[in-house]
């Protein structure tokens, strides 16, 4: 049991987000980088779609009601768990009334805290993700109490364990971001795939907004909305590419010139805004399917 | 007709149209692809239909397959109805109401809005924006308005408004873009209850003028 002693930022529950009610205009929403919320939960013996905190873009003090085990897992923070500091992913033990603080550095804008036994959170539409625009979920307040379920073996077994994400999640802040080429990328030059483009400061779960070199199109005419998914790339009238992130609708009316492949999500979802440089890279559907299933499986630490 | 959208996903393509026939057999397709192994969910629209498919245990090409089978029936299915629902509109009434600007630019009268906005079904083409979120048309059109040129931040919930050749009902309060006609006291989406959505893709939407 953890109580919220300092807030700031967009700190909210997330698991692996809400299935099959995309076709009643629900957003999947879930861990912008699914890769640190799945370690996290496996670093303190959760499932991997057992309710996260997720930090994002702020800061966040807790206070332990009883002894517990946390997992801090993401890029851009650090954390001071009593008077010690201690790097991400890492699970580490923490006594009741010791204060845990994830504080922000530069380097990404996402942090997943699990607990052992994960956030016990209603569930809305089957996920306990939240989903801020459509009032589902629960918004992270100063003096909530985070209650968690029960661990699945002793506390002090979960503690003290180490992930060696450089080996798996390569963040960068000038990443090359493998994409699949998208239903109408005949509709565009190659500018997206030659230049570098940076996180603009307008950036949130639902989307991130791309600055670079214009992409100009050959056919202007008007898509009629159709079905698109987190990481479609979708080019505005003025040519700037947006990257649907996990609140993104569940249609749209723009076209999309590629799609970030899920292995890679992670890497965006840690750009940092006017910071990065980012480079796009074409691949096949095979390759991308290699890639999914190496971190996939590097999660689970048996 | 297929198309990959990234690699979690297959977009078919049965169009390039907004029209009935064609958004049928988006939606005889989605019926014919639900619980169905390897696909995740599916989310039907105007002219196609996206396939979320667990790209871990299955690839591109087997789900191809397995969609190109469904595909085969589709022109053995026959749609005979759809779920109806009457919608009781208060116009003019709504917060914000456009009513009067639509009716100005088009040269008639308000009652003659409300008389065209009432007098055909609309079929539920798609659903998306927002959770709820009912696409609806053919609009006639003599109410064809361009979406307004600086959207509003806040539409309240239960508001009717209509955007081309389309008409809609907002769920929840958001922002929106459509010239605003009236209001409906519909609750469209309660995510706590049993049934958390009063419509579904395909079906068929009466408007009601209420005093």
């Amino acid at each position: 049991m953890l109580k919220v002693i300092d807030s700031s930022g967009l700190i909210s529950f997330q698991d692996l987000g809400r299935r099959s009610f995309q076709s009643f205009g629900v957003p999947v929403s879930g861990a912008m980088d699914w890769f640190a919320h799945q370690v996290a939960n496996e670093l303190v013996g959760n499932s991997k779609n057992a309710t996260t905190l997720e930090i994002g873009l702020g800061e966040i003090t807790l206070h332990a009601l009883r002894d517990t085990t946390v997992a801090v897992t993401g890029a851009g923070y650090e954390i001071q768990n009593y008077v010690w500091t201690f790097p991400l992913w890492t699970s580490f033990y923490v006594r009741a009334g010791w204060h845990v603080q994830i504080k922000k550095i530069s380097g990404g804008n996402w942090a997943y805290l699990a607990i052992a036994g994960g956030f016990d959170v209603p569930q809305v539409l089957g996920s306990s993700s939240t989903y801020i625009r459509g009032g589902l979920g629960n918004v992270i307040q100063v003096g909530d109490i985070l209650q968690s379920g029960k661990p699945s073996t002793e506390l002090t077994k979960l503690a003290a364990r180490d992930f060696p994400v450089q080996k798996f999640m390569q963040y960068s802040q000038t990443p090359t971001i493998d994409v699949i080429a998208g239903p109408q990328r005949a509709r565009f030059d190659n500018a997206f795939f030659e230049n570098e483009y940076m996180l603009s400061k307008s950036f949130d779960r639902m989307g991130y907004r791309l600055e670079g070199k214009e992409i100009e199109s050959n056919d202007k005419s008007e898509l009629i909305s159709e079905g698109m998914t987190r990481g479609s790339i979708q080019i505005t009238n003025q040519g700037q590419p947006i990257v649907m992130m996990a609140d993104s609708s569940t249609t749209g009316g723009y076209p999309k010139i590629a799609n970030v492949i899920k292995a890679d999500l992670p890497l965006l979802a840690q750009c940092e805004a006017e910071k990065s440089k980012i480079k796009f890279r074409e691949v096949s559907l095979e390759e991308a399917r290699e890639k999914l299933k190496e971190t996939s499986e590097v999660w689970r630490m048996k | 007709m297929f198309k990959p959208l990234g690699d979690t996903a297959l977009l078919v393509e049965l169009g390039n149209d907004i029209n009935p026939i064609i958004n049928q057999r988006v939606h005889a397709l989605n019926f014919l692809l639900q619980n169905i192994n390897g696909i995740i969910e599916t989310v039907p629209a105007y002219c196609t239909l996206l396939i979320h498919y667990d790209s871990l245990n299955f690839s591109f090409h087997q789900i191809k397959t397995l969609v190109e089978e469904k595909m085969n029936q589709l022109n053995k299915m026959n749609q005979e109805t759809a779920r109806r629902h009457e919608v009781k509109v208060r116009y003019g009434n709504a917060s914000n109401s456009d009513i009067e600007i639509v009716a100005s630019s088009k040269n008639i009268s308000i009652a003659d809005v409300i008389q065209i906005h009432t007098e055909k079904e609309y079929r539920i083409y798609m659903m998306g924006f927002t959770p709820g979120f009912p696409y609806m048309g053919i609009l006639d059109e003599r109410l064809n308005m361009p979406r307004l040129q600086t959207p509003r931040t806040l539409v309240r919930a239960g508001s009717v408004a209509i955007a081309g050749a389309q008409t809609g009902i907002y769920p929840l309060d958001s922002p929106g873009g459509w010239h605003i006609i009236g209001w409906t006291s519909l609750k469209l989406f309660d995510p706590n209850s049993e049934t958390p959505f009063l419509f579904s893709p395909g079906d068929v939407v009466k408007f009601i003028p209420e005093e």
